[in-house]
């Protein structure tokens, strides 16, 4: 069930230059305002964390509402100084985390 | 029941639709009082200075379950003077929290870009918190032609 997540992380950098960083997750993000045939509501169902760390450090996070589209994508920035890898996280509501790591050498 | 409320809406006409799928919904939606709540708790109840934001979102949004969503906050992101956190509200959504947004000196710029959803035509709020305690805000109104909450 757990889905592959979409990255785009530059594989080079300048140091101190500052990357633009891509992800998506599939995911349903099931809001919990829907109704199913019988007018039952359909439970939430969201990935309600995201994080970003370079390194071991945080870059960026953010804290997800159901206000988020399905198969939620995020485009963010990260200023980086040496070579290291790039972690991401994404909880879903279930508990359940996806994790994911990238690569970038720094010149 | 998705599809059907989809046509629904769609053979009523655009200006309709999003009081169908409220009137299906049965929920109570967001206010701008609720929304103006959300924020007060994430000023502690200080009032935010108009400025430093701008904010990316389509002026009509014809399908209001994915809306591109942008912002950038104009600040140096040094150790000394960077953003926090960028709190992001919709007035007119059943609940007005979209998203917070965390960043450090290592996010190097204070913008990010995502998809939301909007049940109806609404005004979107970002309001943004400085290392130093500040508060900015700025918003933008988006029309939308179909709601994205579900019906």
């Amino acid at each position: 069930m757990a889905e592959t997540p979409k990255i785009r992380v530059p594989k080079t950098a300048k140091k101190g230059e500052i990357v633009e960083i891509k992800t998506l997750l599939p995911h349903i993000m099931e809001s919990g305002q829907r109704k199913d045939k019988d007018g039952k509501t359909i439970p939430r169902k969201i990935i309600n964390k995201f994080a970003a760390e370079f390194n071991g450090k945080p870059v960026f996070s953010t804290n997800i509402e159901p206000a988020i589209a399905a198969n939620p994508y995020m485009q963010f920035f990260a200023k980086v100084e040496e070579s290291g890898t790039f972690k991401f996280t994404w909880t879903d509501d279930d508990g359940s985390v996806t994790t994911a790591e990238e690569k970038i050498a720094v010149a | 029941m998705r599809h059907l409320s989809r046509r629904a809406a769609l053979a009523l006409g655009a200006g309709s639709a999003a009081i169908t799928l409220v009137g299906w919904n049965g929920g109570a939606f967001a206010t701008p009082q609720a929304a103006g709540d959300d924020i007060a708790k994430f000023t502690g109840g200080a009032t935010p200075e108009k400025g430093k934001i701008s904010i990316e979102l389509p002026e009509i949004a014809e399908n209001g379950n994915t809306v591109p969503l942008s912002f950038s906050v104009d600040a140096p992101m040094t150790d000394a003077d960077y953003v926090s956190d960028v709190l992001v509200v919709a007035e007119g959504n059943p609940n007005p929290g979209v998203a917070t947004f965390h960043f450090t000196p290592l996010s190097g710029k204070a913008e990010a870009a995502t998809r939301i959803r909007l049940a109806t035509t609404q005004n979107i709020v970002v309001v943004a918190k400085t290392s130093g305690g500040k508060f900015y805000t700025s918003q933008k109104l988006v029309k939308v032609t179909i709601g994205g909450c579900g019906g």
